[in-house]
């Protein structure tokens, strides 16, 4: 699966937070944030999510066009075809999939000007009979945020859910 | 939040229930900024006509991931930041526009070494889970 690079921006960092409607001055008043024991600005809990931006294999990743950083050879052509299959209009499997559950273990703070390298491998995959959605394929994706010294940061796990038909809530 | 006194282990109780509005009558806006934000472009939570006709949902829904982060903000502003070691959830029901959503954690175990464990449910106005989960910190002893 996907490997590549994930540099941490400040302003990546304030737009996570005012899209979760945050009112905490740690995750952009740097010279508060400085006063504090963590010493700076850190990114919201769940801000590793927004490595979709630069993973070339990322479904629904909105810079698609632009070239990814690292070459992502058989990754990248998956998520052209997901994005030609999106144009297309309607494609029944990507409107099936859901995310089911989402796990983080924090080793460090995520902070900006960090340069993150991300190691995405498969982990457990199993099916199961839902009661809204019909037969469910459950797969999980493992995630490794590491640093410049190749120290984790954070893993992240998910769950990624294909449904039968569209979930009634 | 940042400059009020740090959370201390023993400052809480197992039993300890914490709850907070995270967010009234969600906006497509707000959704828009998530998907903008997070990089997840999947059509189903911006584009009404995909979400309705091709993929059969009643409206657009919510990004799975802003309602563990907006569950995430009743953990920081409880028990401070940067002091979270794990945080799951499972996400049980779609968060439709319109929907408030209150996350609730419990306290379910304290450790000697400051390690907390919590238990957590995400409901929305009608009192029914959208996400349920559990997150473990480690605060000053």
């Amino acid at each position: 699966m996907a490997e590549f690079e994930f540099p941490v921006e400040r302003t990546a960092i304030l737009d996570f937070a005012a899209a979760l409607g945050e009112t905490n001055p740690i995750y952009w008043d740097e010279a508060r944030a400085r006063t504090t024991p963590l010493g700076g600005v850190i990114a919201p809990p769940t801000f590793a999510v927004t490595s979709a931006h630069w993973n070339p294999s990322h479904a629904f990743r909105g810079v698609r066009r632009i070239p990814a950083p690292a070459p992502g050879g058989a990754d990248e052509a998956q998520g052209e075809r997901a994005g030609r299959a999106r144009g297309e209009g309607g494609p029944a499997n990507l409107s099936r999939v859901l995310h089911g559950e989402q796990r983080f273990v924090y080793h460090q703070a995520i902070r900006p000007g960090m340069r993150l390298r991300v190691a995405m491998k498969p982990g457990r995959s199993w099916e199961k009979e839902g009661k809204r959605g019909g037969k469910l394929r459950m797969s999980e994706t493992i995630s490794e945020y590491r640093d410049e010294q190749g120290q984790l940061v954070v893993t992240a796990i998910s769950v990624g859910i294909v449904t039968e038909k569209a979930v009634e809530s | 939040m940042t400059g009020a006194a740090r959370l201390r282990a023993a400052d809480l109780a197992v039993g300890q229930v914490c709850e907070a509005v995270v967010v009234e009558s969600l906006s497509r806006t707000q959704i828009v900024m998530y998907a903008g934000a997070s990089g997840d472009f999947n059509p189903i939570h911006h584009d009404e006509e995909f979400a309705t006709r091709a993929a059969g949902y009643p409206s657009v829904f919510a990004h799975g991931m802003l309602s563990m982060g907006l569950t995430g903000r009743l953990l920081t502003d409880w028990l401070g930041d940067g002091v979270l070691r794990e945080f799951g959830v499972r996400f049980v029901r779609q968060v439709w526009p319109g929907d408030t959503l209150t996350a609730k954690g419990t306290v379910t175990s304290i450790g000697p070494d400051g390690r907390v464990a919590i238990e957590l449910v995400t409901t929305n106005q009608r009192g029914e889970p959208v996400v349920a989960g559990d997150a473990v910190a480690v605060l000053p002893a």
